[in-house]
């Protein structure tokens, strides 16, 4: 599937292709991505909506640093994408404001 | 090098309080701040504007604190009207939540005693757990009850600090970053601040924070101040759930969370230990069970600026006229009575409260532990 991102990946990437979802968009990795590497690969570029101005916001520095990245993973919310390798079957959402406190995956 | 009518030492909390309302007063104000290296209290702290229990050994104090959360609606509509920031603020009375029915008893009768030292004007309430429930249904079953204190509230006290300097610099005000004053020369008219040939300013304030204890003696003052560590949790932000501010949970305007803060005698270390950041998160996470899976994203230590009764100073030097010293433990809470109230006296007019006293340095003297 031909996918309009900026990103390239590395001709001789080898690794094992992975599936997770963003946002129930079905996306492939490869073995080691960070989620956020693999997101923007896929030609994603928002992954959030901010809390306080509800502006659109991407992953940024991509070392565990500016926290723009967060997302949902498997119901638990606010994890910085950056910092976590994609793994197969991972479902991803996009952060919607600021997260509940309710219990893990029942939270909305 | 320049002259000025007033140098105030410090661009804190209390330092911008006091300048911007000199310069509300009419009169041409410098401030002097040391800059990044410094101690800064005002940058590190929980931003309660915080009446209850303050004031316990002294009621002129809870008066004062009173007065200040009075007018705070009033600051906050000026700088907010001056700066175009938002500050936050809000005053919905806050608690101080207790683990144990002896910590809670404790608490209401040291209330009920400065209740009566004020003659019955003193507002608060104790509640049991079900009653707080009902205010506060986030609490956990290890709580045993709370006080209320409906004065009590706060502010974000970084858009407050940044507020108080905006409006002080659009109406023409002058800060000098970078400049720490190791000197200050009484001169026979004025003072000369900073190494010769310095800066000439007919009168000086010192709002120095820590840093007041060596700049007081050159003007004839005493400011025998001490820093306490107090560390502060700050979470990621969440959903509202907590609509009252408290003495160790707030939420912000911003959803953010934050756990505070530690009471620690450690002399000049403004780190953070993992010890009592645990301490901390577990007292939290007992009062408000949802926090357990919170993230916290940072931390910090800061240093209060403790004088040796926590209360306030309020002094102008007799040796030396012209010079007067400004600090106090709640720069936040106090800052409307700083900038509305205590400056307009430190222009030249009359005390504001008819027990500005009470906050002179002259009880250090006279009391037998000094
Ligand atoms: C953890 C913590 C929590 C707190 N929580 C609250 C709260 O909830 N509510 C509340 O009301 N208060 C709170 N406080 C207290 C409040 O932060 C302080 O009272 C207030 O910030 C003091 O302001 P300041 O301007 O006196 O001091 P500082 O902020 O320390 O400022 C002093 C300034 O003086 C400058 N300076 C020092 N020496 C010199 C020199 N020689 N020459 C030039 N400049 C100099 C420094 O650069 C600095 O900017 C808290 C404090 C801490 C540490």
């Amino acid at each position: 599937m031909p996918i309009d991102s900026p990103f390239r990946r590395l001709p001789d990437a080898q690794a094992r292709t992975l599936a997770f979802t963003f946002a129930g968009r079905e996306l492939e990795a490869r073995e080691g991505d960070s989620l956020a590497a693999a997101i923007l690969a896929a030609g994603i570029a928002t992954t959030r909506h901010t809390p306080v101005s509800g502006a659109p916001r991407g992953p940024y520095c991509m070392i565990g640093l500016c926290f723009e990245c967060l997302v949902e993973i498997d119901g638990e919310p606010n994890r910085q994408a950056c910092m976590v390798e994609v793994r197969d079957g991972m479902r991803v959402k996009a952060m919607q404001g600021a997260r509940g406190l309710g219990k893990g995956p029942a939270d909305e | 090098m320049g002259e000025t009518e007033y140098a105030v030492i410090g661009g804190g909390l209390v330092g911008m309080a006091v300048a911007f309302g000199l310069q509300r007063a009419g009169r041409r104000v410098t401030v002097f701040d040391e800059g990044d290296v410094a101690f800064r209290a005002s940058r590190g702290n929980f931003g309660l504007v915080w009446v209850q229990g303050k004031g316990a050994g002294l009621p002129d104090y809870a008066r004062w604190s009173r007065l200040s959360a009075a007018l705070w609606p009033e600051l906050a509509a000026e700088l907010e009207e001056a700066s175009g920031l938002k500050l936050e603020l809000s005053q919905p009375g806050g608690f101080d939540i207790c683990l144990t029915e002896a910590e809670l008893a404790a608490k209401a009768a040291s209330m009920a005693a400065l209740r009566a030292r004020l003659d019955g004007d003193y507002p608060f309430e104790v509640l049991g757990h079900n009653r707080l429930r009902e205010m506060l249904p986030a609490i956990g079953p290890k709580v045993a009850g709370a006080i209320y204190g409906p004065e009590d509230g706060h502010v974000n006290p970084l858009y407050l600090l940044r507020a108080l300097t905006a409006a002080f610099l659009g109406r023409g005000g002058r800060i000098e970053n970078g400049a720490a004053v190791a000197e200050i020369a009484p001169l026979a008219w004025g003072f000369r601040i900073g190494a010769a040939p310095g800066w000439r300013a007919e009168k000086v304030v010192l709002c120095a924070g820590l840093g007041n204890a060596r700049l007081a003696p050159l003007v004839g003052l005493n400011a025998p101040v001490k820093p306490n560590r107090g560390q502060v949790l700050i979470c990621e932000r969440a959903a509202p759930f907590l609509p009252y501010p408290n003495l160790h949970v707030r939420q912000t305007g911003e959803g953010t969370v934050q756990i505070g803060a530690s009471s620690e005698d450690v002399g000049l270390d403004d780190g953070t230990t993992p010890q009592a950041m645990a301490a901390m998160a577990k007292q939290a996470v007992d009062m408000f069970p949802v926090l357990e899976n919170i993230r916290v994203v940072r931390a910090w230590g800061a240093l209060r600026i403790m004088s040796p009764d926590g209360h306030p100073i309020y002094e102008a030097s007799r040796a030396h006229p012209g010079a007067s010293l400004v600090t106090c433990h709640s720069g936040v809470t106090l800052a409307a009575c700083h900038a509305l109230r205590l400056a307009p006296w430190i222009a030249g007019g009359s005390p504001p409260v008819p027990y500005l006293e009470s906050f002179s340095a002259d009880r250090f003297a006279l009391s037998p532990a000094a």
